[in-house]
């Protein structure tokens, strides 16, 4: 037994080690940390933070940024009813067809739709945002150092670049940023979306929402998935115990 | 226990096809040593490992799409539309990794208890070919994701054949089925991600061979020599692997479930672009070590001979271990060498990880250097000068040596 906690220590430090190493492209400042409901054994989304969060989605960061792995009929999952969805959908319309004259048409988004690209191709959006190509933003969350809190430190981390920075024109400082300049200038400031619950839309509250819609728009499986893994893991707890009571039976009949 | 079937049926099969003698015969009649330890457990693990990869690899191959333009998209499709896709891709992603943890506590189990000696040379070779197959298969399986770092990790690692003097530019030419990594060079990395794993079964069965002929090797590292020493597998060690399944599922379910993406690189959520580098290009954790010994050397032919020695010395192992006596049990100056020498690979594994600048250079190069003079020149010497301490006389002597004194020691 004392030999079987030895080697589990040494699989936990070995892969403790190794991420040390993995993570080692971190860098610079430290984040912002927030305590997100999402995180955690039992971590569930926000339902209401994450519906705010797509308002300033749709509102502020669509003018530039996709969506394009997310189809509107996963928006359920938030707590928006079907019918909801199909309203939300029909805010955007998609290229049709061809129909039977072998003619494209203008059609209205159908849940069943993705949130469509805001420019036509790489090219068109750096021509309009000064040479800089806005990422989508559908695993964001996923493809930074830091997650949620980087998402959340970058969205309330512009600043005044300090007297002796080189700024280059057209850029905007940022805290978070890695080497500090970024093409995209604030996106948001207090009351630039009006939300209905009464929510009093800061920065700091409208960076939170967004960063849960956006870390539920990169990992939509994440409450089933803790869902899931509670059951098997007390499965295997109690399969493993059933284990360890045979084998010390059947070794104990051993001279 | 000779095989005799009573069912005519299973006679009927057996006289034609001995299969079911030959299950029976590992089962019941191969004799294992009595005193093997949890670290014996591994092997089995790989084995469960191995399977596990291969069967949800084949259920993520039917939704994957190898295309540069749409490979991205369809892991994506499998993470969010295909049922229980996120299940299937996370428990792929995290068994590759799960399943270099246990081969590498396999290996160094190994190097403890002087498995590679004679006359097990040759079992210890086919698990070197197991780990370097296993080594290409997870190289080309990364890329498969077709994120930035699966299109700069294919990069790096194809450009390293460049360093061949002549023939070496027309060889990664070759490799990539073009001139940069591109659509050709995904798809051949898909059709060899799929088929190696079966190569790996193919050696996996001659290595499982060797072992039976040989017999395993245990904690004491004497051979079994009579039947007081022996157990059959079934039902003792068959118990005893079940448990460590288990313990070892309860691990890999931790991570499956809580952490999915803590092994992995966030770069790798953002698609391939081959007009953007990412700051640091890091493989994944299981090769570190190599990578931070192939960056120890400033040139890059000798960088690249150097990684691939690395692993060509654990071949000559068996001929460089002088040592008669296999288990570092009794050998007080080797034991210690072994705890060093780990320790030595977890800092390359550490300093693998890290961006190529001072001090970890300078620890990469004491690290790189200290591997091979423990294989190269330690382990010989050690094997000539150590005084072994006395060994027991039997297997079963030191089982029953060990009960004594732990008693002696409730006594006390």
């Amino acid at each position: 037994m004392l030999k079987l906690i030895k080697s589990l220590s040494a699989a936990v430090l070995l892969s403790v080690v190794t991420l040390s190493g993995a993570q080692a492209s971190g860098g610079g400042v430290e984040l912002k940390s927030v305590n997100w409901q999402h995180t955690g054994l039992f971590g569930t989304y926000d339902r209401a933070a994450a519906q705010r969060g797509l308002q300033v989605f749709q509102e502020v960061c669509a003018s530039c940024h996709g969506l394009k792995q997310v189809a509107f009929r996963t928006l359920q999952d938030l707590g928006f009813t079907e019918d909801e969805v199909k309203a939300i959908a029909k805010e955007y319309t998609f290229e049709g067809g061809p129909d039977d004259d072998g003619e494209m048409f203008e059609r209205s988004g159908k849940a069943f739709d993705k949130f469509p690209d805001p420019f036509a191709n790489e090219k068109a959006a750096r021509a309009s945002n000064g040479g800089a190509f806005p990422p989508d933003l559908s695993l964001i969350v996923k493809a930074r150092v830091g997650f949620e809190n980087y998402l959340y430190s970058l969205m309330t981390g512009y600043e005044d670049a300090p007297a002796d920075f080189d700024l280059t024109e057209g850029m905007n400082y940022n805290t978070y940023f890695p080497g500090h300049q970024i093409a995209m200038p604030s996106p948001i400031s207090d009351e630039a979306v009006e939300y209905s619950d009464g929510t009093k839309a800061t920065v700091d509250q409208m960076s939170k929402d967004v960063t849960v819609f956006l870390a539920w728009a990169a990992e939509p499986k994440l409450e089933a998935r803790k869902h899931m893994g509670l059951r098997v893991i007390l499965f295997l707890l109690v399969l493993t115990g059933l284990f360890f009571a045979v084998k010390k039976k059947i070794w104990s009949e051993l001279k | 226990m000779s095989f005799e079937p009573k069912n005519p049926v299973v006679k009927w099969v057996d006289t034609r096809l001995p299969i079911i003698g030959m299950l029976h015969h590992a089962l019941y009649e191969y004799p294992t040593p009595k005193n093997l330890s949890y670290w014996w457990t591994f092997g089995s693990l790989a084995g469960v490992m191995l399977v596990v990869q291969i069967v949800t690899g084949i259920v993520l191959s039917m939704h994957y799409t190898a295309h540069v333009d749409m490979a991205f998209d369809s892991v994506e499709h499998i993470m969010r539309d295909v049922n229980y896709g996120w299940l299937m891709r996370y428990m792929h992603a995290n068994g590759a990794s799960m399943f270099f943890v246990v081969v590498y506590l396999h290996i160094f189990r190994g190097l403890y208890y002087g498995s590679y000696k004679a006359p097990r040379e040759l079992l210890w070779w086919l698990g070197l070919v197991i780990f370097l197959l296993m080594m290409a298969t997870a190289f080309m399986g990364y890329v498969l994701p077709w994120g930035q770092m699966s299109f700069w990790g294919a990069t790096v690692i194809t450009n390293l054949f460049g360093a061949i003097p002549v023939v070496g530019e027309s060889i990664v030419t070759w490799l990539w089925g073009g001139f940069s990594v591109d659509n050709p060079t995904l798809n051949r990395f898909f059709s060899l991600h799929y088929l190696l794993p079966f190569v790996i079964v193919g050696v996996v069965i001659l290595h499982i061979w060797a072992l039976h002929t040989t017999g395993s090797n245990n904690p004491t590292g004497i051979e079994i020599k009579d039947k007081q020493d022996s157990i059959p597998f079934h039902p003792y060690y068959t118990v005893k692997d079940l448990f460590g399944l288990g313990v070892f599922l309860i691990i890999f379910c931790g991570f499956l479930f809580f952490a999915p993406n803590i092994l992995g690189h966030p770069d790798n959520y953002i698609p391939a672009n081959p007009l953007v580098t990412p700051a640091h290009i890091v493989p994944e954790w299981y090769f570190l070590p190599f990578y931070a010994i192939l960056r120890a050397v400033p040139d890059k032919l000798g960088g690249v001979m150097l990684m691939f020695g690395a692993i060509a010395v654990l071949f000559a192992l068996p001929w460089l271990d002088k040592s008669r006596v296999r288990s570092a049990r009794y050998r007080p100056i080797y034991k210690q060498l072994f705890w060093i020498f780990l320790i030595d690979c977890i800092v390359l594994t550490y300093v693998g990880g890290k961006p190529a600048e001072e001090p970890f250079i300078l620890i990469g190069r004491l690290a790189t250097a200290y591997y091979f003079i423990h294989i190269l020149i330690l382990l010989p010497l050690v094997g000539l000068y150590e005084k072994h301490k006395p060994l027991p006389a039997s297997i079963s002597e030191s089982v029953l040596d060990k009960k004594t004194s732990a008693e002696e020691a409730g006594n006390a």
